[in-house]
Parts: structure tokens; sequence; C-alpha cells
């Protein structure tokens, strides 16, 4: 019973540099998955444009009847966000948390080039224990 | 969702691994040397150390967002005070002043008394116009940066210089 479907990072232009997917429910191939990146980077700027009250930074939470969406923009500009089942709560700090992550085993990794798709096994082993920890607190709940 | 509230430069200070001081000094020291050996020119290697910093801090921004929960800053004057006293603090345990603002509040200084990369350093004078802590300005150069806030950065004195 997986409560996250997926997760992506995109990077300041809106391109996709991190998906990974937990459960068969919302999986996608690559190509779906980079058009889905941009259209969501559109969205988020274009939503920062629209809102009637000054200073939003953006879509925070999408709620559809079969899914919720979650999402953490930085001050740089990387977006964070998860699609997960309706109603899972503490996303939010797992989105810091995975912004965390990223800083240490991506971003202090000097084998790793800004702005590209993020191949650190370091990072996929960390992220995979966050979720796993997250995972077992919402059932043991 | 409550915002969190930013924390203070010395409690993150606290939070993290720490390495010796010494060590640290060492280390910058042997990287000035190596690059005056390699470049030769005092110019040259104002420009290394520059560039140096410059990867460092598109890289540092993000770790400080993260650990620090700031927010936007409203104006630069702000962006000066919490680079000096949550950044500074948080990476090198010291707090930095800020000083020397022009009438349009777009320049200023950013003092550090006491300055882990220049203990025991005094430079010679083959070394003129070196800018030895020039990594800090590259730093704060592409930490800045990636707010799409490009900057040119300076270094102005050089505490080294003045010890000697």
């Amino acid at each position: 019973m997986a409560a996250i479907y997926s997760l992506y990072i995109i990077n300041k232009s809106g391109g996709l540099i991190f998906y990974k997917d937990y459960g068969s429910a919302g999986r996608m191939d690559t190509n779906d998955s980079l058009r889905l990146a941009s259209l969501w980077h559109s969205m988020h700027a274009i939503s920062q444009q629209l809102s009637p009250v000054s200073g939003c930074s953006g879509i925070e939470l999408l709620q559809a009847d079969t899914f919720d969406l979650h999402c953490f923009q930085s001050l740089t500009g990387t977006k964070f966000f998860v699609v997960c089942e309706p109603g899972t709560l503490h996303m939010e700090n797992l989105l810091k948390h995975i912004y965390e992550l990223y800083t240490d085993y991506v971003l202090k990794n000097p084998f790793y080039e800004m702005e590209m798709p993020i191949r650190c096994e370091l990072f996929d082993i960390n992220l995979a224990q966050a979720v796993q920890k997250d995972r077992v607190a919402l059932l043991g709940r | 969702m409550a915002p969190v509230a930013p924390k203070s430069g010395d409690a993150i200070f606290a939070s993290v691994d720490r390495v010796n001081a010494e060590l640290f000094t060492l280390t910058y020291g042997a990287i000035v040397r190596q690059l005056l050996t390699d470049l030769e020119e005092v110019d040259e290697v104002n420009k290394q150390l520059d560039q140096m910093g410059y990867n460092i801090g598109v890289r540092l921004v993000d770790e400080f967002l993260a650990k620090s929960n700031v927010n936007r800053c409203v104006d630069f004057r702000e962006t000066a005070e919490v680079i000096a006293k949550v950044g500074f603090k948080m990476f090198l345990g010291v707090t930095a002043s800020v000083t020397n603002w022009d009438a349009e509040g777009t320049t200023c200084s950013i003092i550090l008394e006491d300055n882990p990369l220049v203990d025991f350093v005094e430079l010679p004078d083959t070394c003129q116009g070196l800018y030895y802590c020039n990594i800090l300005s590259g730093v704060i150069r592409g930490a800045l940066e990636m707010f799409l806030f490009p900057s040119p950065s300076g270094v102005n004195e050089n505490r080294s210089h003045v010890a000697a």
C-alpha cells in the first residue's frame, strides 16, 4: 500500500532532473514524465501571476479525486513535488526533508553538474529510507 | 501549514558537524599557495579564487536555505544582513558586520572581525594586490546569482595585509 505514488524534482528552467515512482499507480514512461514536469513548471509559474493575493509563490497543493499533488519550491527555483493518495498527511515535511537530502547528497557531490539529471546513488539510498520511514509512520498511526 | 520560524546562525552552527579550524586554515593556505605557484600572476589567482568561490556558492545556497528557513528578503539591505549574521555564522562560525552603505543602498561592506581563513597569515610584499579571501566574495556572488540576482561583489579589504 503506497501512500506516495511518485516524486518529481524540477530544476529552475523546468527540466525534470529526478523522477521516482512508488507502486504501479501513476507510473509513467520517460517522455510522459518529462512532459508532465514542464507542464507543471508552467502551471506553477502561471499560478503566481493569477493569484489574487500578492506575494504568492505558486501552487502548493493540488487536490483531485484520485490523488493529491504537494509541491515545494525552494527560493532558488528548484521544485519538489509528490503525487500521493488523497488525504495523505505530512507531505510538506517529507518534501522539506527531501530538499535537505538534495542539498546534502546531490549538491555536495562535486561530480554532480548543476541543473543536470540526478544520478547520485547516495541520494537514492537515503531517499528510499526517508520514504520508507514515512510510510511506516503513516501505517503506524 | 504553519511557516517554520527562521533559525539563528548560532543554532545551526551548533547542530552541524564541525572540523578542526587549523586544518581548515591550512587547507585554504595550501590552495592559495598552490594557485600562486601554478598561475604566478596575482590577478589570475584572484580570478581563480573567485571562480572557485562561485562554484561553492551556487551549491551552498540551497544548504543555507534548507537549514536556516529564512524567508525571501525584501531588499538588498536585508539580504546583506542575512548573509552577515546568519550565513557567515552558520558556515564560518563568525559573525560579520555590514557597514559602508552608499546613498542608494546598492553597495555595502561586509566586515569580518575574526576570519578563520586568515589565522596566522601574513602577506609578503611579493603578493601585493592578492585578495587572499577572494573565495568568500566568489561564494557570495555564486549564492546570490542563484536567486537571479547577479551582483559583482569584490573584496576591498584584506585583513591579512592589515595584520602584517
